[in-house]
């Protein structure tokens, strides 16, 4: 089993032939892919919900959840994605990655910071030579429509301004019309753009609304070469729920068992609660696998998820709940 | 890399006002046996004795009957379906309002997890109290002919495996339509019922509409073959169930039977494979596998056999066998020795076979009754773990070609009581569902109650009906 990431560059030519192999066919046509991914078991909407609705009630011991808070905490792309991010916001967030409790340097860091293209450099400045990741979402975030050309320059810009991962939206417009290999194209374009970069690939599930083009989507972007499936921009609703991430993580794990390579889940939006978060984490541990449970492979996109995690921490290790105010937040909402 | 441990999080106790010993419940009061016998009810996850429970006598059966008898024909014969209704709507919500001791005691006594009881059991128990309530003044609109008639007396013998769900499946529809009961609950598992006696008196249910004896086979035995009961209502195994059927031959006795099953769950190969796996886990391991509709048999396509039994071994590695009251657990203990014994017989009996035989990596508690989940693979429609109930979690995998096969293969069994359909084609299910021989056919899901779904069996699964109007049926006489 492959427990670190593959991060060799990947031509699109070779990412092609990849999937070639994997279909068996000589030649990607919207044809072979689609008939591929309408060949996938489908997902039968009550038992998926009835199964995440049961993973969520599992209750979890006081030592173990000590340790999923921390888990929780090393997995999550701190995120800003406004319009009205600045400079001074960018460093903010940055100097809380690095620090996420000054009060308490045993404080795990979080894995990376999420921004737009064009606050990489800023990010990447603030950052340093930390291990703290530099995340920028690329490809007209959060609509993906533009032309391939625009799309391309907006990750290779990312990816020279210093962003170690780039967050790709697939264009659902094409998908939904059931045009997969103009997807499939852009997904493996945008892979070769990323040159070492780790690719996340957004899926929207939101906007893809059944959870057979949720299982669909995560397949071909699994195809294309994704190092990441992600559920969401953070800017449709619905956002990241249980039963969608339930599916991606059936994805990951039987894509593993069909190619022998390993795909995160990136679960983005509305997760706001330690409580909701350490769900996700026995989702999965119980569907994908316990390889799964690093910041290699499963991430938390979240803004707001790391304050709750770290005011659940300081009220485990002292007893007594502080309240908000006792957290620094460098990203406190503008109104 | 640390394995991510879930808490034990046992459900208190202390919610419990357990009795060290119970008598009867007769005419409205517990009452001693008069022939001072009793014996004890344990846990079954830990062999701890929980209370002592009186075993009724052929006179205490009697006095039941007698009690029953006045009741019926003084009070509860003589009310109004409204005022009847009234009755069950107020039983309905103190069991909601007591569903959190009712669920505890399930689990202690029964050995299923409280997750089921909590989550499954317990509300459904009101849920059919709540729904018959509603008919109780309905009854001439029901499509059950003129002027329905209650029967009158009805003798219920219930099974150990949902203890107070079957009690309400039984006594709910009896009171709606007018009857008045007596019950005697299954001996290894008469605590619930006994908490619902408390119940009756708390409802101020006039006395003898409901009484409740303890005891054993000779119990239940004279309760069915006494004289002054007019209609006998019977869930458990066919063999006794045909017993019964001797016995009320050639009488005026009206009954219903809901006896042993042994179920086709199948699989075909365009199904949502990940929920049928949940499904194939909830058909089987659902209360440790005691239930009568269980989906003990898989008929899987060939064409993704492999690929279903790797899934299912995946996923039943995660399932956590132990402490019933602890939140956690999804398949808690056997119900009793006897029981243990059986499976365990069965299942050494399906190697001799030649089927091959898997269990997931589980630790079982030391003291107690506990038998880990167990697939039986390579099995042929020949193999008597392929036609004989086992009652326990027990799974038999089987493989078909054709929608025709997996039909004849499913109906080639003495039973008939439920199956299950996996397809993404909605005619298949339609067609399917038309040539089983099965009372309930679930498609793309399994073991789903609800109490306006009647419920019943072909061929040795039993007749009649429980639950919806069909249920009703079987509790009135109707002129037209």
């Amino acid at each position: 089993m492959t427990t670190t990431p593959d991060t060799v560059a990947v031509t699109a030519a070779d990412q092609e032939a990849r999937a070639r192999d994997v279909l068996g066919v000589s030649r990607l046509t919207d044809t072979a892919l689609t008939s591929w991914l309408h060949g996938l078991p489908g997902v039968d909407q009550v038992g998926c919900e009835a199964r995440a609705a049961a993973l969520g009630t599992r209750s979890i011991k006081t030592t173990s959840k000590a340790w999923a808070i921390d888990l929780a905490i090393s997995m999550i792309d701190l995120t800003t994605l406004e319009g009205a991010d600045t400079p001074g916001k960018v460093r903010g967030l940055c100097t809380k990655a690095l620090s996420p409790l000054p009060s308490d340097p045993s404080t795990p860091r979080p894995a990376a910071v999420c921004v737009y293209g064009d606050m990489v450099a800023t990010a990447r400045a603030t950052l340093g030579a930390s291990d703290v990741k530099v995340a920028a979402v690329a490809t007209a975030f959060p609509s993906g429509r533009a032309s391939l050309p625009v799309k391309l320059a907006d990750t290779r810009y990312a990816v020279e301004a210093g962003a170690d991962e780039i967050d790709m939206v697939i264009d659902r417009g094409a998908f939904l019309s059931g045009d997969h290999v103009t997807v499939f194209e852009q997904i493996v374009a945008v892979k070769e753009a990323c040159g070492d970069a780790r690719l996340k690939v957004i899926l929207e599930t939101g906007e893809l609304v059944t959870y057979d083009n949720v299982r669909r989507a995560s397949w071909l972007a699994m195809l294309a070469g994704a190092d990441f499936i992600k559920t969401s921009t953070g800017k449709v609703a619905p956002a990241a729920t249980l039963p969608v991430t339930v599916v991606m993580l059936e994805a990951v794990r039987d894509w593993l068992a069909l190619t022998g390579r390993m795909v995160g889940v990136k679960p983005a939006g509305g997760i706001r609660t330690s409580k909701d978060a350490i769900k996700f984490l026995v989702a999965v541990n119980e569907v994908a696998g316990e390889a799964w449970l690093s910041d290699e492979w499963f991430r938390f996109g979240a803004s707001s998820l790391l304050n709750d995690l770290l005011l659940q921490r300081q009220r485990m290790s002292t007893g007594a709940y502080s309240g908000a105010d006792y957290i620094p937040d460098d990203s406190p909402s503008l109104y | 890399m640390p394995t991510f441990e879930y808490a034990p999080a046992p459900e208190s106790r202390a919610v419990l006002d357990l009795a060290s010993s119970y008598g009867l419940f007769i005419n409205g009061e517990f009452t001693p046996s008069t022939g001072g016998a009793s014996f004890k009810t344990v846990s079954p996850a830990t062999e701890e004795v929980l209370a002592e429970v009186s075993e009724a006598s052929e006179a205490d059966v009697e006095a039941a009957v007698a009690a029953a008898r006045t009741a019926y024909t003084r009070v509860w014969s003589r009310m109004s379906g409204a005022d009847r209704g009234k009755y069950l709507f107020r039983i309905a919500r103190i069991l909601q309002e007591r569903a959190r001791e009712f669920a505890v005691l399930e689990s202690l006594d029964n050995g299923k997890p409280i997750r089921e009881s909590r989550d499954v059991d317990i509300p459904l128990a009101a849920a059919h109290f709540f729904y018959h309530a509603g008919w109780a003044d309905k009854l001439d609109w029901a499509g059950l002919g003129a002027d329905p008639q209650p029967y009158g007396v009805v003798g219920q013998v219930i099974p150990w495996n949902f203890p107070l769900l079957m009690l309400s499946w039984k006594i709910a529809p009896a009171l709606a339509t007018g009857n008045t009961v007596v019950l005697k609950p299954a001996e290894t598992t008469p605590l619930t019922a006994l908490l619902f006696a408390e119940v009756c008196q708390q409802a101020d249910l006039p006395p003898g509409v409901v009484n409740i004896i303890t005891g054993a086979g000779a119990t239940g035995q004279a309760l069915v073959g006494h004289g002054d009961v007019d209609k006998v209502a019977f869930t458990g195994s066919t063999a006794v169930g045909k017993a019964i059927a001797r016995t009320i031959a050639g009488t005026r006795k009206k009954a219903t039977l809901e006896l042993g099953g042994k179920a086709a769950n199948i699989v075909f190969d365009d199904a949502p494979l990940d929920q049928a796996v949940e499904g194939i886990v909830n058909g089987i391991f659902f209360n440790q596998g005691h239930v009568c509709c269980a989906g003990s048999r898989l008929l899987v396509q060939e064409s993704v056999a492999e690929e279903v039994q790797e899934r299912l071994k995946a996923r039943l590695s995660t399932l956590r066998v132990g402490d019933p009251l602890d939140k956690n657990t999804d398949v808690g203990a056997i119900n009793s020795r006897a029981q243990l014994d059986k499976i365990t017989e069965l299942a050494a009996v399906g190697e001799a076979e030649g089927a091959q035989r898997w269990s997931p990596e589980c630790e079982l508690p030391s003291k107690g009754f506990w038998f880990a989940p167990t697939v039986f693979t390579g099995v042929s429609q020949t193999h008597r773990i392929a036609q004989e109930e086992i009652f326990g979690p027990v799974l038999s995998v089987l493989t078909f070609r054709t929608p025709g096969e997996a039909v004849a293969k499913a109906n080639n069994t003495p039973y008939g009581l439920s199956a299950g359909i996996w397809t993404d084609k909605g005619s298949r299910i339609l067609w399917m569902a038309d040539q089983l021989k099965a009372g309930v056919v679930w498609a793309n899901t399994f073991n789903k109650f609800d109490p306006t779904s009647p419920f019943g069996g072909y061929k040795e699964s039993g007749y009649g009906r429980e639950g919806g109007r069909h249920g009703l049926q079987g509790y009135v006489r109707t002129g037209a």
